[in-house]
């Protein structure tokens, strides 16, 4: 079964949604992938996108496995060029037209609109991601630790979210 | 564009602008190592290689691209490769710096796909994994809340979050019509002229 055409719409699509950061698009990523095309379950989207906070680099290159698990080397690259296409030569067109905008009136208007609402995005993920993810007392105090720790201490969040791996195998290894 | 061969340098001027010279080749290395080298976090990195190691473009520039990545859709640091490259050296440079910032985590999320596929089933994996995943909500979390600080101009501005998130997560109204919806909301809100009191910074 071909899924590269599938792959191409997904992850196009995804990518104009990405509006204040990749975790905007994960409410709809998790319906696409996971319940209509069903490329991986909840659980293993929830790990991917974890671990890829581990890795260097954009923060959504988990979609490469996502891609990979569907399509081999070709489904992987596929889903990079549709998720990273659109947004590049958006970004691009912006580029070398926002210089001309700098007297536009909206232009202010439009970044103080988006800024709530990417972070309303960027919530409504987190959300979706933690009926997943915290599923008692122990998940919820991890997350809580890392919140107010990076909240406090100027710490390389990179490290807690491997603290959280360590603390996982303590807490959640079957005795 | 090409002024500045034609121009002999009187004397050395301090912010001579060296883009004119960063080929191709320096931009996709550069990007490279901004891409496999930034664990945690790809903003910081980026300023540090190019706006202190390299010069090539200054903070003011730099902090005014991050707010254009940040009103469009796609990555900041994506959206960021792609704005300092186009300055630097065009289409070409936007394509080098592109590719470079995502290649190592490509490669790298590609082998742990495939590993994770192997054995994200293995009893101490699930249970790392389980605690990862924790970790990542208190990290998005925590990204909200700065931002927050950072970007909101107004306290009705937390109407808006909590409109955008009813819509996505009880409404169940899609991304983009949220987006479309609470967005245009908000920048008629935001309308030109409307703007006496405004205390966000870029």
């Amino acid at each position: 079964m071909n899924q590269i055409p599938a792959l191409i719409r997904v992850f196009a699509y995804l990518s104009i949604l990405t509006v204040g950061g990749g975790m905007a698009a994960f409410p709809e990523m998790k319906i696409l992938t996971v319940e209509v095309h069903k490329w991986l379950t909840f659980p293993q989207l929830i790990h991917l996108y974890s671990v890829g906070q581990m890795a260097p680099g954009p923060n959504m290159m988990m979609i490469v496995a996502i891609g990979q698990w569907a399509g081999g080397l070709l489904g992987a690259l596929i889903v990079l060029i549709a998720f990273f296409g659109p947004t590049a030569v958006l970004a691009f067109i912006v580029a070398r037209g926002w210089k001309k905008l700098e007297k536009w009136p909206w232009r202010t208007s439009i970044q103080q609109g988006l800024a709530p609402v990417s972070i309303g995005l960027l919530l409504a993920g987190c959300f979706t991601m933690a009926k997943g993810a915290i599923t008692g007392v122990e998940t919820a105090a991890i997350a809580v630790g890392v919140l107010l720790i990076l909240l406090q201490y100027k710490i390389n969040p990179a490290l807690l979210v491997l603290a959280g791996a360590i603390l996982g195998v303590f807490s959640f290894m079957p005795k | 564009m090409s002024d500045a061969a034609l121009t002999p340098p009187v004397e050395a001027l301090p912010v001579a602008p060296v883009t004119a010279q960063v080929s191709i080749g320096q931009i996709f290395l550069e990007f490279l190592i901004i891409g496999a080298t930034s664990f945690g976090g790809v903003v910081p990195y980026l300023r540090g290689s190019l706006v202190t190691k390299n010069h090539w473009v200054d903070d003011k520039e730099f902090v005014e691209m991050l707010s254009i990545s940040q009103s469009l859709p796609g990555l900041n640091a994506t959206n960021m490769a792609v704005l300092v490259g186009e300055k630097l050296r065009g289409a070409m440079g936007s394509i080098a710096a592109i590719i470079g910032i995502c290649l190592p985590g490509a490669v790298l999320m590609y082998i742990v796909g495939i590993f994770y596929r192997i054995h994200g089933d293995h009893v101490w994996i699930t249970a790392a994994l389980k605690g990862v995943a924790a970790a990542a909500v208190g990290l998005i979390l925590s990204t909200v809340v700065s931002m927050s600080k950072k970007s909101l101009s107004g306290k009705f501005d937390f109407v808006f979050i909590a409109l955008t998130v009813i819509a996505v997560n009880r409404l169940h109204l899609g991304v983009p019509r949220t987006l479309v919806a609470v967005g245009l909301l908000a920048i008629l809100f935001h309308r030109p002229g409307k703007q006496q009191k405004e205390s966000g910074s870029q």
